[in-house]
């Protein structure tokens, strides 16, 4: 029952072009010139970063664009040590969290970083601003992460 | 509502690190278990269901082909049905209303995963868009303890209650693992073995987190006739519901889970129940982690919001208590994605006909079964019934 039969490696590999259309492509030009750009809705006025192109809520197409604070407050957060696997963007240990931007109505997923990682003090309400990478390549990593403000 | 539909049968493989068998032939397992012990063969089931995590963890596309012959399909309808973690609930539901509808009387439903062979954590990335969300998903642990630490801070919640619940939940499931013959980890942990264990993301620490496990299970659906004719002892399916919700992860409410309670009330009002803890007899819930298992019992209507740790401190949900929960050990102790949703049906099928051996909880009548998908947008509930 003990004998050890063969595995067999392999990986698959699939290249993707994926069409980012208007919204990504206008958000991705504004993290270029360290801009964070939202949408509004007209009926609703809620605010949502990353800028969609409709209201989740009231199905109204957004055209209204306003580049909103980058600084904000942390709804929730989690401290990843060790889980680690195939093809991660970032090697633990690292925080995610959920920011709300300052007058905007959506979390925004991003990773708190700097001086908050040697802390891990970080509570709801903790107040954190955007931290930008010197590359731009016109997506979310061009914000390199949020760091702790007092 | 269609036609009654019943479970009339029930078959699992081994489950733990299977590298001792190719991925058909540990389906092959669970179905050849199912035939063995129900008596009936093949030639009976009108039509196949297979399903698995998102077909990335496999490597292999549409496995329902892949596994045609063990699952013994050929020249039958067959379909796939995916929904990652729930995935099992959604195979069950898909041969519920495959019956219920009057379009088959009996069919056969398998679900699967070898767990070991892939790598989950990064299939789970592959659920979320490319654009934004992918970048920032730390796996299964970070949406998980980010929705605990949201939970504990909008119910007060001290940090230790938790970490006591938690470690009495580990230590209880892993214990009663040992009385499940298909459980994967079993064991006798000490408290300060619990809460001395290493970090995986703040606060989930190792045996707060299920593993990794090979499995499959097998299960067999059946209309009225069907149920009468192999004179078989039923498990009705007393009610159905799911639930989803915002695609954007920072869209819906976490705690107050609109998915996991929604799911939760249309099984019962489907079902006629009308207070959980008093008209359910056991539980399956779908508990990969300690923390998750609370915030479940409670958007399930099991307590009140902020309340599951001090009813699960007094007992309420173990294997003596009013409702006990996971007496299979639960998806804490055995996590072969695709078919883990299936045993929680499977297990719920088993404590209602009085068939779950050791673990069987005296006189269940009625058996919640849960699963919960997506990356965690998805809910799904299962009540089973003695009787129709």
């Amino acid at each position: 029952m003990s004998k050890d039969y063969n595995t067999l490696r392999h990986i698959v590999r699939l290249p993707h072009s994926y069409a980012a259309g208007p919204v990504w492509t206008r958000f991705y030009e504004g993290l270029k010139e360290e801009k964070i750009y939202g949408t509004r809705c007209d009926k609703c006025s809620k605010i949502y970063v990353p800028a969609r192109p409709f209201c989740p809520g009231c199905h109204e197409n957004l055209d209204d664009w306003v580049e909103v604070s980058q600084e904000g407050e942390v709804v929730s957060w989690a401290y990843s040590r060790e889980s680690e696997f195939f093809g991660m963007q970032m090697k633990p240990p690292f925080i995610i969290a959920l920011i709300r931007l300052d007058d905007t109505d959506s979390n925004l997923l991003h990773f708190v970083g700097g001086k908050a990682l040697d802390r891990l003090e970080i509570k709801k309400g903790q107040r954190v601003k955007a931290v930008w990478n010197e590359e731009k390549k016109g997506h979310m990593m061009d914000i390199k992460y949020f760091e702790p403000i007092d | 509502m269609g036609r009654p539909v019943a479970i009339i049968g029930v078959g699992q493989t081994r489950h733990g690190r299977r590298f001792d068998v190719s991925y058909p032939e540990l389906v092959k397992e669970a179905v050849d278990a199912l035939f063995d012990t129900t008596g009936i063969g093949p030639d009976d089931v009108d039509g196949v269901v297979s399903g698995t995590m998102p077909s990335m963890m496999e490597g292999v596309a549409l496995t329902h082909f892949y596994f045609a012959d063990v699952l013994r399909s050929v020249g039958k309808p067959i379909m796939k049905t995916e929904t990652c973690g729930s995935t099992g609930a959604s195979l069950a539901i898909t041969g519920y209303y495959w019956v219920a509808s009057g379009m088959a009387d009996l069919v056969l439903v398998v679900g699967s995963e070898k767990m070991n062979e892939g790598d989950s954590q990064a299939t789970m990335t592959t659920v979320l868009e490319p654009f934004y969300q992918r970048y920032f998903i730390a796996g299964a642990p970070g949406i998980f303890s980010m929705q605990s630490q949201e939970w504990s801070v909008r119910f007060g919640i001290p940090e230790d209650k938790i970490r006591a619940a938690a470690t009495r939940l580990t230590i209880d499931h892993h214990s009663d693992a040992f009385d499940n013959p298909y459980a994967h980890i079993k064991k006798k942990l000490t408290e300060e073995e619990v809460n001395n264990a290493r970090i995986i993301t703040y606060p989930v620490r190792l045996w707060d987190v299920c593993p990794n496990s090979d499995g499959a299970c097998a299960v067999l659906f059946a209309s009225e006739d069907k149920v009468k004719q192999m004179g078989r002892k039923p498990a009705w399916i007393r009610g159905v519901g799911y639930s989803g919700e915002e695609y954007w992860f920072g869209d819906s409410d976490k705690v107050v889970w609109q998915s996991a309670i929604q799911a939760s009330r249309e099984a019962y009002r489907m079902a006629g129940v009308t207070n959980p803890i008093e008209d359910l007899d056991v539980a399956e819930v779908y508990n990969p982690f300690t923390f998750q298992e609370l915030l479940f019992y409670e958007c399930f209507g099991f307590c009140d919001f902020g309340k599951a740790c001090d009813e699960t401190l007094k007992g309420t949900f173990a294997r003596d208590g009013k409702l006990p929960c996971d007496p299979s050990g639960g998806t804490l102790c055995t996590n072969p994605i695709g078919a883990t949703g299936l045993i929680r049906v499977s297990e719920a099928a088993l404590q209602v006909t009085g068939q779950a051996g050791d673990h069987q909880i005296p006189g269940a009548k009625l058996a919640f079964a849960h699963a919960m998908g997506g990356v965690d947008q998805y809910n799904a509930v299962l009540i089973l019934g003695s009787e129709l």
